[in-house]
């Protein structure tokens, strides 16, 4: 029997258009008529270039199948990627790279555990080869040839893209010749500014994403996400005095991000740290009270406490606050959020790679810990409600509880009264990358720092690297200035390399090892 | 998962069709499962199967583009091509990028032994069996936090417009295992073990619960340590990955770009102590992931970095072999600019040490098992770097565990500070390298 699925490509309400003949002609809404001897001769159209409502029966009858070979919940995450990045160097562009993806993530529950099978064949049978896996990996087999498969309805596709006219971002952003232009201009003023200078580089990134979640509880949610970031770099040396420099923007949702970049600014900036650091002596190591910058300097907070509010580290119970919701956990003078609703910022997003809204979450009010980030299996496995933090790097992982925009709220200091409190420290004025163990202890290195003598600053100090225990340095953070300020970051975690902003107002830590010579 | 002769075909066809008559084609199939597991029960399997390619185009100008792309259908390799053609005009004029004079030269024969994936329930029940047997292992060891057990296909494949075509294929299967302890009034402690083989029969695993165990049990012991100059002995792993955070010193793409501690005239110059050789060697037998081919189709092959001390060579793409007048190594990876990488390290002694140290009889030296932080304590370009570690202090033999504290220096000063090279070599997925003793290291615990 031959039996196909045909839609048009790009009609809205795919289930309008869908033909199909039955030949018994049982008087049942059509929808519950598929059987299960049927599958293998079933064939769909959805249209390859956008994810729009054809996608609707095909992923209406594949979490059908799933659920009805015994799985307790089913999602489809469907993904298109378009990428660029362009380097320069001193006075040539080396590097433009393209890169075209299309992907899907096919995840399967049973009870608690979970299976994830992702795949680069997006037809009907790919797809459906994929669910198979899932399921047999489970130990689920089919349902037996004459049963039934109950299509699963989805909601009215949610579509973000569509709401908030972002199909018109891709053409809109930077073309090649733009972006070649603008990153030789960010060089070419690197040059001017610095001193001492062996090599520079500016390098830009466009990453359009695509993405379609349909998973078993009805979710059917379209997004299409921007995200930029161009950063410039300088090496400086003189005989054995080296100093490498750089900075780095993005943002979300903005194509015109690249042309309004003020270059000028950013190569001033840097150029001014290496000019510090190039004769900076090493940090001596000790254990100091210590200012750190706001912008990346939140960077603290991102590894000593961020990280262990995911409730994938309640899971594996890796964290040292997962029993204490409620308590005090910080400071009295500390609060801080995790959102993806900030207004361009690198890691906002409307909707989270499980179809859910993005929220403002409160993960610290005057000390008290109120919140974890939830993602799907967390909330199943750990109890915490969802968030809208279900986030992954593409369709090759399953998500997880991630981080967005995370950052420590404004307090009531002036940057100068943090300053006076300080008798000998460092300030830490530019961050490099950190990172946290299953023990809840933390690292991150300095890049730019100076020691404070008397509540001043004074001579340039380089190569520190702090660490501390998360439970101990949350007390230890005592005051906070009104000079909030985000900073792009990527984080990488189990469900890989992902887009996220830190940030904090410029704060005091009372005390904290920094490892130098 | 793409057929090679096949994409060959098409791609030539479609080629044809666009006039485009110079192209290069690099990829991958991908087939893989893993698993983990949480007291007892399953908790993730992962399985993908995956296809990717790059494909660089040179237009008749003889400019260069490339896009990557996992539609290898020829609708996505058609388009691939067009974007490719498209960026073309972008290239570079100056050192474009070419085929590899060797694309086309016998391989090196290996043997590599392919195993018969395993049945995703067996993968599960090993898994589970080693996590039972770490968590019985001591009271104190209250959970495998990270574990997992995987195995995996991989098929490489480069082609180009002159006729060259190859691939090769090759299974892994790797486990690793990461315990944690929990004691009243103490703090929490971990260790781990990770090992690699062409399939899960002869994967290793009893070895690795045996490291896993014994290593995080050695850490229940903790104390804190005063800051000072420290003699130092790095593990095989620690100091590969310290090596390969400087590895901008071997790589003549970084030498030609200014981002290497090392410019051309370093070749010959002495850059470590006499007691240290260096090679890298995609086909030592220790490899399991020995790579015959780099992404230009040049043939792989053992390149000497550091003989007795000195700087003998760098590892090179085409291009920069070229512009060095050097050969191809077979370290490239393609892309609009083509990159150098190291495939396998092969730490060994240099000149015959007079002194001989050994950790039964040191005294207040530290024993450095991993490093922490790479990405944010090392500074690539300065030669400095500043890390956490997980390590020991050994005093004839007794390790007491090291709670908290980093180590800081100079890069190229402790190469030449080195005093000793251990001649029992340690393997490791990066490469295999005895351990490393080396002087007066500033380590950062109490003052």
């Amino acid at each position: 029997m031959e039996f196909v699925r045909l839609i048009n490509w790009g009609t809205p309400q795919a289930h309008d258009v869908v033909k199909r003949t039955h030949p018994t002609q049982i008087p049942m809404a059509p929808s519950t008529l598929l059987l299960t001897q049927e599958l293998p001769s079933l064939d769909y159209l959805a249209t390859p270039a956008r994810f729009d409502g054809t996608w609707e029966a095909p992923l209406s009858t594949l979490l059908g199948l799933g659920r009805a070979a015994g799985a307790d919940f089913v999602e489809f995450f469907l993904e298109r990627v378009n990428y660029i990045s362009c380097l320069a160097e001193d006075d040539l562009i080396t590097s433009i790279s393209p890169s075209l993806t299309t992907g899907a993530g096919i995840r399967v529950f049973r009870g608690k555990a979970d299976c994830y099978v992702s795949t680069n064949d997006l037809t009907f049978q790919g797809l459906k080869t994929a669910l198979e896996k899932a399921l047999s990996i489970l130990g689920l087999t089919l349902p037996a040839p004459t049963a039934f498969i109950p299509e699963v309805c989805l909601e009215l596709l949610r579509d973000y893209a569509k709401a908030k006219d972002k199909a018109l971002w891709l053409p809109e952003c930077s073309s090649i010749e733009e972006m070649g232009e603008i990153l030789l201009a960010t060089t070419a003023s690197l040059a001017q500014a610095a001193s001492h200078v062996q090599s520079r580089r500016a390098a830009f990134f466009r990453d359009w994403q695509e993405v379609l979640v349909a998973s078993s509880d009805g979710t059917f949610a379209r997004d299409i996400r921007l995200t930029q970031s161009v950063s410039c770099n300088v090496l400086c040396a003189d005989g054995e005095h080296r100093t490498s420099n750089g900075l780095r923007d993005g943002d979300t949702s903005d194509p015109d991000f690249l042309r309004n970049w003020n270059y000028q600014k950013a190569t001033a900036e840097v150029a001014e740290s290496a000019g510090q650091m190039l004769y900076a002596d090493y940090v001596e190591s000790g254990t100091y009270p210590i200012v750190m910058a706001n912008h990346f300097g939140g960077v603290i907070f991102h590894e000593a406490c961020g990280h262990l509010l995911e409730t994938t580290q309640i899971e594996r119970a890796t964290t040292p606050f997962m029993e204490m919701k409620g308590q005090k956990i910080a400071h009295e003078n500390l609060t801080a959020w995790d959102e993806g609703r900030s207004d361009d910022a690198f890691g906002t997003l409307d909707m989270d790679d499980e179809g859910m809204p993005t929220q403002r979450t409160l993960l610290i009010e005057n000390g008290i810990l109120k919140n974890f980030l939830s993602d799907r299996a967390g909330q199943m496995r750990t109890g915490h409600p969802r968030t809208g933090s279900g986030r992954r790097q593409n369709y090759t992982y399953a998500a997880a509880s991630r981080m967005r925009n995370t950052y420590i709220a404004p307090g009531d200091c002036s940057v100068e009264e943090i300053f006076a409190s300080i008798d000998k420290g460092i300030y830490c004025k530019k961050m490099g990358g950190g990172s946290v163990g299953p023990t809840g202890e933390f690292n991150f290195g300095v890049d730019e720092a100076y020691l404070i003598e008397n509540g001043k600053v004074t001579k340039p100090l380089k190569g520190a690297i702090l660490i501390g225990e998360a439970k101990d340095i949350m007390h230890k953070i005592s005051m906070c200035s009104n000079d909030l300020s985000l900073a792009p970051g990527f984080c990488g975690s189990i469900s890989g390399g992902i887009y996220v902003t830190v940030g904090q107002p410029h704060i005091k830590v009372d005390s904290i090892t920094v490892g130098g010579r | 998962m793409v057929q090679i002769q096949d994409l060959a075909q098409y791609t030539a066809d479609i080629a044809q069709k666009l006039g485009v008559h110079k192209y290069d084609v690099y990829g991958a199939n991908t087939d893989s499962t893993s698993v983990q597991v949480d007291h007892g029960e399953p908790k993730q399997v992962k399985a993908s199967n995956r296809s990717s390619v790059i494909v660089r185009v040179w237009n008749d100008n003889g400019t260069m583009g490339v896009t990557s792309t996992t539609d290898v259908d020829p609708v996505g390799i058609e388009l691939a091509l067009k974007t490719a053609q498209d960026a073309s005009i972008f290239g570079v004029k100056e050192h474009i990028p070419d085929f590899s004079p060797e694309s086309t030269a016998p391989l090196p024969e290996v043997t590599a032994n392919r195993a018969e994936p395993t049945p995703v329930t067996d993968l599960i029940t090993s898994l589970v069996k080693a996590e039972q047997e770490l968590l019985g292992a001591h009271p104190a060891i209250h959970s495998v936090p990270y574990n997992g057990l995987s195995q995996q296909e991989i098929e490489r494949f480069y082609l180009n417009s002159a006729g060259a075509l190859r691939s090769e294929a090759r299974t892994y299967a790797s486990v690793y295992l990461y315990s944690k302890t929990e004691e009243e009034g103490k703090k929490p402690r971990s260790a781990g073990s990770f090992r690699m083989s062409p399939g899960l029969g002869s994967l290793a695993i009893a070895d690795c619960i045996a490291e896993a165990r014994e290593k995080t049990i050695s850490h229940l012991n903790y104390q804190k340590i005063p800051s000072g100059k420290y003699r130092v002995v790095f593990s095989g792993e620690a100091f590969l990955g310290l090596l390969g955070a400087f590895s901008n010193l071997f790589n003549a793409q970084s030498v030609l770009d200014k981002q290497s501690l090392s410019t051309p005239e370093s070749i010959g110059v002495a850059i470590a102590s006499p007691l240290l050789s260096l090679a890298d060697d995609a086909l030592h037998p220790d490899n399991v992931s020995a790579e015959t081919f780099d992404g230009e189709g040049t043939p792989t092959r053992r390149v000497p970095l550091i003989e007795n001390g000195i700087l003998t060579s760098f590892i090179h793409s085409t291009g920069t072999a070229k512009r060095m007048n050097a050969q191809p190594t077979g370290h490239a990876n393609i892309g609009a600019k083509v990159s150098v990488s190291p495939h396998f390290y092969h730490v060994f002694p240099g000149q015959p040490s007079e002194t001989h140290y050994s950790l039964d009889e040191a005294e207040n030296v530290l024993l450095i098992d991993d490093l922490s932080a790479l990405h944010a304590g090392v500074s690539a370009l300065q030669g400095s770097f500043s890390l956490p570690f997980d390590g020991w202090l050994v005093n004839k033999g007794e390790k007491i565990s090291v709670d908290s504290a980093t180590i800081a220096g100079d890069f190229r000063d402790l190469l030449k500070a080195i005093i000793y090279v251990e001649s029992e070599p340690e393997l490791t997925p990066g490469g295999v390298c005895p351990r490393i003793w080396v002087d007066d290291v500033s380590v950062t615990g109490e003052s």
